[in-house]
């Protein structure tokens, strides 16, 4: 039965291949552009360096947060099983957009880092929402699942909070243009609202049956 | 006896041009220019109206003891990263959509408290200065700088002119209101963090009156790009790049302090002075340092952008902090 069940819950042959290597694209296409091919990165281009790989990272992470809504929505299990590969590319997107900023933006002046982590709440924001990525692509190994039992579920509910602090983050630094990160926030919020909505009509179906005449 | 030693590059009285032909000098260029572009144009069956056939014309000009030596940011650069949120609000808009920004014919009003108010013709206002290249420091309140050699005159030559009254204690700027032509001034205000146009600056008289303080026209030897406000903008470098208008239609003497866009839409994040201050941050970001344009490191911001020597003077004894 278990067995059965897992082998339907299996992605068509190299979709989960196909999926990976199709997350990457962005990052080669950021990279090629640092190497000046493609257009480059323009006049300012530590400046374009992190906001191509801030925007991708938060594109990733809502990619990452759709796998749920996406099973539920088409009935197919399987997808459920790009769920981690997804998370942690999204935690890749995130770790390289902050390394850019420590590296290359502030090129390890721990005196503006600091500076930048107590003063400067969209940093702050940033900064919390990739702590919170470590610890659950530290956690996302099966040994972690089985040792952490039920806890792993309440701790990767800690990925919505990331998502939060993430569409923060780039809300206190825009300047003049809303559009874009008001787009990101409308979709975070279907994509938890779907969760809310379909938890509570699960359970009311579930309440129904039990409760229903025979 | 006053004895007259002149400087080697100085030039003699015989090799200066005429007054008559240098004030003449923008009519003759318009005309051959304006001829050739309409000569070539015509045949396509365009027309090319006068401003925009201007640009592109060399500017003569002298320099100026207030330039700094520094290395000079690229006219590429200058002309290809911008903020001109009429264009919208990407930095490379205001070039993708310079030509919404439509300067023939353009009119400049100065009025308010003033005996001399005017209307004049751009070419008018320009044509009774001579211009002076002023390579200075431009520092914008994002955290990045450049080094720009602008073309212009000072603005305290304008006030002059016009004659303020006593009760004029400050100079309000409006820039161009052309939402059918600018996409930028269709946004939603909420799109935009609630901008409202036009565009509005403003200077307390004693700063409209320094030296320092200039209208530019130009940009290296050319008259200025659409994307950097043409056809005439302000130019305040101890301030962040936004007090310094671009494309400037009316200027006029107020008593009070006159209201500014990007105060009036964030109050508690742009202020009225705006003097380049390390250590004053903007509320979401620091001002402690910046990324000159061209360089890898960022570097330490200065006081008044460097200019505390020439420009702290007019602010003794006021609390720049709360002022901001």
């Amino acid at each position: 039965m278990t067995a059965s069940r897992r082998q339907r819950a299996q992605p068509p042959r190299g979709v989960w291949t196909a999926v990976l290597l199709l997350s990457l694209v962005p990052a080669i296409w950021i990279g090629m552009r640092a190497l000046g091919l493609l257009g480059g990165l323009g006049v300012n281009p530590i400046e374009k360096l992190l906001e191509l790989s801030g925007t991708h990272a938060m594109i990733a992470l809502l990619i990452a947060l759709s796998v749920t809504p996406l099973r539920q929505m088409t009935g197919l299990a399987w997808i459920v099983r790009l769920r981690r590969m997804l998370g942690l590319v999204a935690f890749g997107y995130v770790t390289a957009h902050a390394l850019i900023w420590l590296g290359v933006d502030l090129f390890f002046d721990w005196e503006l880092v600091l500076y930048d982590l107590t003063e400067r709440p969209f940093v702050m924001v940033g900064f919390a929402a990739w702590l919170i990525l470590l610890v659950l692509a530290v956690t996302s190994t099966n040994a972690a699942q089985r040792w952490l039992k039920k806890k792993w579920v309440l701790l990767h509910r800690g990925v919505y909070v990331a998502g939060v602090l993430a569409v923060l983050h780039f809300l206190w630094l825009a300047r003049a243009d809303y559009a874009e990160v008001a787009l990101y926030a409308a979709i975070l919020a279907f994509l938890l609202g779907w969760r809310v909505v379909y938890r509570w009509q699960t359970r009311r179906r579930i309440h129904a049956r039990r409760h229903a005449p025979a | 006896m006053l004895i007259r030693t002149r400087h080697r590059s100085e030039c003699s009285h015989s090799e200066v041009t005429p007054r008559e032909v240098y004030a003449r000098r923008r009519e003759f260029l318009r005309t051959s220019i304006g001829l050739g572009a309409g000569l070539a144009l015509g045949g396509l069956g365009m027309s090319a109206p006068a401003a925009a056939a201007l640009r592109g014309y060399e500017l003569e000009f002298e320099p100026s003891d207030f330039s700094t030596d520094e290395s000079k940011t690229s006219l590429d650069e200058i002309t290809s990263y911008n903020n001109f949120f009429e264009m919208g609000p990407g930095k490379s808009d205001p070039k993708t959509y310079a030509d919404q920004l439509k300067t023939d014919p353009w009119t400049i009003t100065v009025d308010g408290l003033c005996e001399n108010p005017g209307e004049y013709a751009v070419e008018d206002f320009i044509n009774p200065w001579s211009l002076e290249e002023r390579i200075y420091r431009m520092r914008c309140v994002e955290g990045w700088s450049m080094v720009i050699p602008w073309i212009g005159f000072e603005l305290n030559r304008i006030i002059e002119k016009a004659a303020p009254r006593g009760d004029a204690r400050y100079v309000a700027f409006e820039s161009i209101y052309d939402p059918d032509n600018l996409r930028g001034q269709r946004r939603r205000p909420r799109a935009s963090g609630g901008l409202e146009w036009p565009y509005t600056e403003g200077l307390r008289m004693d700063e409209a009156m320094h030296p320092l303080t200039i209208l530019a026209v130009g940009l290296y030897d050319e008259v200025l790009p659409n994307q950097n406000g043409a056809p005439i903008r302000l130019v305040v470098p101890w301030k962040y790049g936004f007090k310094s208008i671009k494309s400037i239609q009316h200027i006029r003497f107020v008593e009070a302090q006159p209201p500014t866009l990007w105060n009036q839409a964030q109050p508690d994040e742009y202020g009225f002075y705006s003097n380049v201050n390390p250590d004053v941050d903007h509320p979401r970001w620091s001002q402690r340092t910046e990324r000159r344009i061209g360089e890898f490191r960022r570097r330490r911001t200065e006081m008044f952008n460097g200019y505390g020597d020439e420009v702290a003077s007019l602010y003794d004894g006021m609390d720049l902090r709360e002022h901001f």
